[in-house]
């Protein structure tokens, strides 16, 4: 951990201009002050120094003497053209003096008594030619070899460095790391202002190169040993991120690129910032799905930057479009860009530390690790980098895309670390081998921060690109792929069998309601039969009534006419 | 004489140059020692100056002087350097090439 910038009490400071090493320091060298920057053989201290001179000349407007003890100006000169330095055009734009002092033992006799006058006039002259700020002297033991008084030497360094204290120069001076001290003349009793130590460790045949401030006077610095990369575009010096989980969350949602994969969260994609795991063994389509998210991404204008360690990035385009992805038109309009290195090229902290820098100079939305399972080292330091990674990326606010051939979401086959207790989502891609076939399916384990589907999902990758596909779940069991269709077309059957059986069952009660009404007709037409009959019977009674009363009255009337 | 004669015609000639760093007594005590020497050994087959590096910084840095007093040696070649305040007559003469046994020359003439 860094500790904070300290208030109020500010040292005057000289930047670098070196990535992370003015983070480190809280601003730089001491300014006005004579720094070492020691280390053994090899580990870069002359491409400090020099990088120190070239970008207060270009950057800081600071002019720079740079007095070699080793180097010839030339040779100089064409070791750090390959980082893009061009000296000589510094040297004939007057912001930067070179000065080569050779010393050749054989070539001296030592007559009497002497001082290293000559050497100071020698500086004196060049700081005052170009106006320099900054001198670096590398590596001023080696007058320890070409002259033999070192009581002589002794004083006259002290003198030296109390003469640029009193210039006001800020002055670096490398060392050779010696036997039990930081240097072999023991140069740090001499500037003990602020001491930097370079180091380059080989661990399993990786060497790593780190660098530690060993002491700052007057100022706060941070402790640890950072790693630090040296390449084609200078020195890096990563600085640890802060163990504080203090960074901001967005609630923005990005669409993963796959239609059946959006559905499946509640959401309708992922967080801004989210770090995603994809895990499966070989060939259950993880680069795929990353390279999807990677599409979608570059379609919204986004910037993404994709490390791969197995593949390289043409290779990566050219399988793309097996799915319909054209990758290749975001590289060449600048917002896709592959970093492929081989996962044993460098040790741990120097991808980090290598990711660390391009991700600060591309400055993407979206970064994609595949396969982060490729990283190899001991599982405590893994963990370690890799929760320096995701921080790294969460603290910036970059979604991350790690694919993992680990499908339980550990590091390393012995190390019981958990990876996916640092990721936000994970999604589980498994192969299903049934009935003689193999299918993809997928599951999301998990999602921070929002529903999502609990199903598995089987999913197809065609020309047309990923389709995800409602796995069956029957009575059976999940059934994939082919069993799926299979039992799809049965489940087809066996409902035209049902809807045959309805219809034939329909037509049967139509036609009995048809012969009910039949006989229903018949019956009405029997009934008006017998009312007919009926009134023809209640009209025959009641002529008969009245002929009878008739009748009845005629007997009467005769009878009465007759008494 | 002839000895004397035939060391000077077969001894080439000296071009040496003296950087001392103002006129301080060490630098006063180079010069002295050196004029002693070149007057007793080398007496006219040299060509000596003597250069203040306070006065030309730049010749310091063309002629790669690092300590102060260094006497330079360019002919004959190949170039020596000699730093210190040239007390110390043995390395002196040795520095320069020249045969140890001192005054003799000088003694006979």
């Amino acid at each position: 951990m860094t500790p904070d910038l300290p208030k109020g009490h500010a040292l005057p400071k000289a930047r670098t201009g070196i990535s992370g090493f003015d983070d480190v320091t809280f601003g730089g060298l001491p300014a006005g002050r004579p720094s070492l920057v020691c280390g053994a053989a090899g580990c870069g201290k002359t491409l400090f120094a020099v990088t120190f001179l070239v970008n207060g000349a270009t950057q800081f407007d600071e002019p720079g003497v740079f007095m070699s003890f080793e180097e010839r100006a030339e040779d100089l000169a064409a070791n750090v053209a390959s980082l893009g330095y061009d000296l000589d055009a510094l040297v004939a734009e007057g912001k930067l003096a070179i000065d080569h002092v050779r010393v050749e033992r054989n070539e001296i006799e030592e007559t009497g008594e002497y001082d290293l006058e000559g050497l100071f006039i020698r500086l004196g002259y060049a700081v005052d030619t170009i106006g320099a700020k900054r001198v670096v002297l590398d590596t001023i033991e080696t007058l320890f070899a070409g002259l033999s008084d070192a009581a002589i030497l002794r004083a006259e360094l002290r003198r030296l460095f109390g003469w640029l204290r009193d210039r006001g120069l800020t002055a670096v001076i490398t060392g050779e790391r010696g036997d039990g001290q930081l240097t072999r003349q023991g140069l740090e009793e001499y500037v003990s202002d602020c001491v930097i130590l370079l180091d380059n460790r080989v661990e399993d045949q990786v060497t790593t190169r780190r660098l530690r401030v060993v002491k700052y006077r007057g100022s706060a610095h941070g402790t640890n040993e950072y790693p630090f990369l040296i390449d084609q575009d200078g020195i890096s010096v990563l600085p640890v991120t802060s163990a504080e989980l203090d960074y901001g969350v967005s609630n923005d949602i990005v669409s993963s690129g796959i239609d059946g994969l959006d559905a499946m969260l509640g959401s309708g994609g992922f967080h801004r910032g989210t770090s995603i795991l994809i895990s499966g063994v070989a060939g259950t389509g993880k680069t795929t799905i990353s390279t999807h998210l990677v599409d979608a991404a570059c379609e919204r204008g986004e910037r993404c930057m994709s490390f791969v360690f197995e593949e390289s990035g043409a290779q990566i385009c050219r399988n793309a479009l097996s799915v319909g992805l054209d990758l290749k038109r975001h590289v060449e309009s600048g917002l896709l860009r592959f970093e492929a290195a081989r996962p044993t090229l460098y040790g741990l902290e120097t991808h980090l530390a290598r990711m660390h820098r391009d991700i600060e100079r591309f400055q993407p939305a979206i970064v994609v690790i595949d396969p982060i399972s490729a990283l190899r080292g001991p599982a405590v330091e893994l963990q370690a980098t890799l929760l320096r990674m995701v921080d790294m990326l969460k603290s910036r606010g970059i979604t991350a895309v790690f694919t993992s051939l680990r499908t339980d979401g550990a590091f390393d086959q012995v190390g019981d670390l958990g990876l996916s207790s640092l990721m936000d989502a994970w999604i589980k891609l498994v192969d299903v081998e049934a009935n003689g076939e193999r299918t993809r399916t997928l599951y999301m384990i998990k999602a921070r921060g929002m529903s999502h589907s609990n199903q598995v999902r089987e999913f197809q990758m065609s020309a047309a690109g990923i389709r995800l596909v409602d796995a069956y779940v029957g009575p059976a069991g999940v059934l994939t792929g082919t069993a799926r269709m299979v039992q799809e077309a049965e489940e087809q059957a066996s409902l035209l069998r049902q809807r045959q059986e309805a219809e034939r069952r329909k037509r049967e009660v139509v036609r009995r309601r048809l012969s009910i009404e039949r006989q229903i007709a018949e019956l009405r037409a029997s009934l008006e039969v017998a009312e007919e009959e009926e009134i023809v019977l209640r009209e025959e009674d009641d002529t008969r009534e009245t002929l009878l009363g008739q009748e009845r009255r005629a007997i009467a009337a005769r009878r009465s006419a007759a008494e | 004489m002839s000895e004397a004669w035939t060391e000077s015609a077969s001894s080439p000639r000296y071009v040496l140059r003296l950087f001392v760093a103002g006129m301080t007594p060490r630098s006063q005590r180079a010069i002295a020692n050196l004029r002693r020497i070149c007057d007793e050994r080398l007496a006219g087959r040299v060509d000596l100056a003597t250069i203040d590096i306070f006065q030309q910084p730049h010749l310091a840095e063309e002629h790669q002087v690092v300590a102060a007093p260094t006497l330079l040696r360019l002919e004959p070649l190949p170039v020596k350097r000699l730093i210190g305040d040239l007390s110390d007559e043995a390395r002196v003469l040795a520095g320069l090439d020249l045969p140890v046994s001192p005054r003799r020359g000088a003694d006979e003439r």
